[in-house]
């Protein structure tokens, strides 16, 4: 599983990249995960509000910080 | 690390319950406030009211539970209310939109849009590229900090309702006028080609659309820890400063100095305003001091818009997609709508 956090740099951004490893480790998935910060790439996804959450290729989240229990939800049925 | 909001009950019957026990808490605190530090101070410590000690100590406890409170509220509402709204929705308003009719509707839009400084450069390109025009994006880029919603909160809190009118019709028409004059100096050569080149990918995701009622709580329990969490000591030294204020420097000071007397008071407070950066809720304490002590209102009011509308951060971040030649324009344009409106609301309003 490729995971995607989109985002420049702000401290949403870090917020939402320390859920997401959060929520990896308590699923115990086995997942990269990437931050991506180019413009073009974020705007290619479709994305206009940081953070946003992609997983294998899909914005799942978009705009704001989820709390862990809501991106383990998020990645659960990835992980079956 | 568990956050805030995962220890909210989940049930929906629970949820009304705690969000009505913390209204009444809230409405509680904002009233007992008062009397409380005069109980405490006079009472309990038996200081005498009438020195200026005292009432400068008063004056700094009352003020930042009163200061905090009402973030809290403000933030709150504002926060849980915006996440109707979202950028997406707003580019999509404003796609095919002339200039003119566009800046109206795009400085409208600008204050009830959820906007984070820090998604304004896919803001920008995700405008540009449903063709909405260089002019009316600017509008929306300079009336999002410009009028602010916690501002808006906290002026009526604190000043009552006219002077807010007085802030939300001059924010609009600075972030309309300003917009529509760059637009007319045909800035698009100087916008980075990059972001002509740009097309957003496949289906443009809403950011807020869909979320649950719980989410949007959520969202506005978190916006209120994100933002306390930044401020609170500039909100600190601000009160700390109004309370000294309040208690220590005679009223002659200012109104020597900055007062309507002054031809160079709103040229000033601008130019001090620019540089700082700050929330518009931190330099809030500030304001109120000095208005007590006399400063006109219009000169306070270009202070607090030039803090918050054009800050370095934002500046950065724009540059990534403006040349310089713009940015530079885009400040004097702004600046210059400021130092206007500052002068035109000391004569209306003295």
């Amino acid at each position: 599983m490729i995971i995607k956090v989109l985002g420049t740099g702000c401290t949403n951004c870090k917020n939402l990249e320390r859920v997401t490893r959060e929520a990896v480790d308590a699923l115990g998935l086995d997942a990269t995960i990437e931050k991506v910060e180019d413009y073009a790439a974020i705007i290619g996804y479709g994305v206009m509000s940081t953070p946003a959450l992609v997983v294998d290729e899909q914005v799942l989240v978009s705009g704001r910080v989820p709390k862990a229990a809501e991106v383990r939800e998020l990645l659960a049925p990835a992980s079956a | 690390m568990v956050s805030i909001a995962e220890r909210l009950p989940t049930s929906t019957r629970r949820q009304w319950l705690t969000l009505a026990a913390g209204a009444v808490a809230w409405v509680t605190a904002y009233w007992v406030n008062g009397w409380l530090w005069d109980r405490f101070l006079y009472d309990a410590l038996g200081m005498a009211p009438t020195d200026r000690l005292t009432e400068t100590i008063h004056f700094f406890l009352y003020d930042t539970i009163k200061i905090a409170l009402l973030l809290v509220g403000i933030i709150f509402l504002v926060t849980v209310l915006r996440s109707y709204m979202s950028i997406e929705r707003t580019r999509a308003l404003l796609g095919g939109k002339r200039e003119g009719i566009g800046n109206v509707m795009a400085a409208g839009l600008g204050v009830i849009t959820p906007f984070c400084s820090c998604s304004a450069v896919p803001a920008f390109i995700g405008f540009v590229a449903a063709g909405v025009p260089i002019g009316v994006t600017l509008s929306f880029l300079i009336a999002s900090p410009l009028v602010n919603e916690i501002a808006i909160g906290m002026l009526f809190s604190l000043f009552g309702w006219q002077v807010t009118a007085v802030y939300i019709a001059a924010g609009l028409v600075i972030a309309i006028v300003a917009g529509w004059v760059l637009g007319r100096m045909g800035v698009q050569r100087w916008v980075e080609p990059f972001v002509f080149e740009t097309k957003l990918g496949g289906q443009v995701i809403d950011s807020t659309a869909g979320l649950t009622f719980d989410q949007r709580i959520q969202m506005g329990l978190e916006e209120v820890a994100t933002i306390l969490r930044k401020i609170w000591p500039y909100l600190l030294v601000g009160i700390g400063l109004g309370a000294v204020i309040h208690g220590w420097v005679p009223a002659a000071f200012f109104t020597t100095y900055a007062g309507p007397g002054n031809a160079f008071g709103v040229l000033v407070a601008v130019a001090i305003g620019v540089p700082l950066y700050s929330n518009a809720a931190g330099i809030m304490p500030m304001v109120q001091a000095l208005y007590e002590k006399g400063l006109p209102m219009g000169t306070l009011l270009a202070f607090m818009m030039a803090v918050v509308a054009l800050s370095l951060p934002e500046m950065i971040l724009l540059r990534r997609v403006l040349k310089p030649q713009l940015l530079a324009a885009f400040v004097g344009v702004v600046a210059t709508g400021i130092v206007a409106v500052g002068y035109l609301f000391n004569l209306i309003l003295a």
